[in-house]
């Protein structure tokens, strides 16, 4: 196991964010919200001016901070870069795909848990459920 | 792979033999330990594969009455509540640590959330509506709970998937090159060294029957050589007595008075 990915163990880190303004809104009043010194933030609201390119941007960023462990992505904006998503494989951080208020989320889409279904798929505890 | 031809390059020698032995041995250690390994982690991926599926449904609950609980928050306190919050935020209250927990030796991330400081939005829908806020910050904050667990299990699923992986790659290769490769060693030595003996007994057994023959040759030689002796010496003594009787009589006339006749 050369490139085995370290895993930080850090006291503290944060929780970024790629979904639409809503859901951002939610989260950031929950608490998670984060400005640092040069202004930056540490979530992107995705409206209907946000092009591909600046969520790639963003994505890209987020999974390569030091101080980010979980990134939230909306499902709809997953599938915008699901070629991005779909080549991140380290552990840390997390991409989590949540579903967002105006689109449904459907579970084919999600990569780890199209994974997940794979390998469940000889024990049948996920195959009947959808 | 062939397996069978497969063998390591070293001399046929009784030492090689204890060496390839004790790796061999070693070999199976590892590889029953390795299983076990595999086995260990096999159980608790199965075990992360069925939360993260009971997770991943419980996520889309929580989603969905958070998504509710900000939609009343909206209409108690106005749309303008989100033009407030996007502007308040300084620093995350709402914080992740991250820690490591060992499964037969593979580090796998438990991530938990924990706050820190106050809050800032405190204020927030002081004019009206400010418990519904306040409700929606709370169902938030759950769905973040939710959603923490989900990334720790997330992440715990990739490390493991990875960790199996490789573990299953060494077993095989131990079980399947390693192990095939020094027994094919220890049989060829075997087999060198049985050839050796069989050639050296031939041999000894060659050298036994020339020196068997030597020595009957040599006997023969010297019972000949006896039997020469003896008629050599019987003619030598027939000579010698015929000639010798004549001075015997005389020598006898003359001193020796034992001699009768």
């Amino acid at each position: 196991m050369a490139n085995k990915a370290q895993i930080p163990t850090k006291s503290s880190a944060l929780i970024a964010m790629i979904a639409d303004e809503d859901t951002v809104t939610g989260f950031l009043l929950a608490g998670v919200g984060n400005v640092d010194l040069r202004r930056k933030t540490n979530y992107l609201i995705v409206d209907s001016k946000t092009t591909v390119k600046q969520i790639e941007d963003a994505f890209k960023e987020f999974t390569t901070k030091e101080d980010i462990a979980i990134v939230l992505i909306s499902q709809y904006v997953a599938n915008m870069i699901r070629f991005l998503v779909d080549s991140y494989n380290k552990p840390v951080p997390a991409i989590l795909e949540i579903p967002s208020k105006d689109h449904p989320y459907d579970p084919t889409h999600d990569s780890v848990l199209s994974r997940v279904r794979y390998l469940f798929n000889t024990e049948s505890v996920a195959s009947g459920r959808r | 792979m062939s397996g069978q031809s497969q063998r390591l390059n070293v001399v046929p020698t009784v030492t090689m033999l204890g060496v390839m032995k004790a790796r061999l041995v070693g070999a199976t250690r590892g590889h029953a330990l390795l299983k076990k390994k595999s086995d260990a982690l096999t159980i608790q991926f199965r075990q992360i594969l069925k939360k993260i599926v009971s997770t991943k449904e419980s996520m889309g609950d929580i989603m969905k009455a958070s998504s509710f609980a900000l939609t009343e928050a909206k209409y108690v306190a106005g749309d303008n509540i989100k033009h407030v919050v996007l502007e308040n935020v300084r620093t995350a209250s709402l914080k992740v640590r991250s820690r490591q927990e060992n499964v037969a030796g593979v580090k796998l991330p438990k991530f938990e959330y924990f706050t820190e400081g106050e809050t800032k939005n405190d204020l927030t829908g002081l004019a009206r509506g400010g418990q519904q806020i306040q409700l929606c910050r709370g169902a938030y904050v759950k769905a973040i709970e939710v959603l923490v667990e989900l990334a720790s299990l997330q992440t715990s699923f990739l490390t493991l998937d990875e960790a199996i992986k490789t573990t299953n790659r060494r077993v095989n290769a131990l079980e399947n090159v390693v192990k095939p490769r020094l027994e094919n060693t220890i049989s060829y030595i075997k087999g060198e060294l049985d050839e050796l003996e069989r050639e050296d007994f031939f041999r000894l057994k060659k050298i036994q029957g020339y020196k068997k023959r030597e020595i009957e040759r040599q006997l023969a030689a010297a019972k000949q050589f006896a039997e020469e002796k003896v008629a050599e010496k019987v003619s030598l003594k027939r000579g010698a007595s015929i000639t010798a009787a004549h001075n015997m009589l005389a020598a006898a006339a003359q001193k020796d008075e034992d001699i009768i006749f």
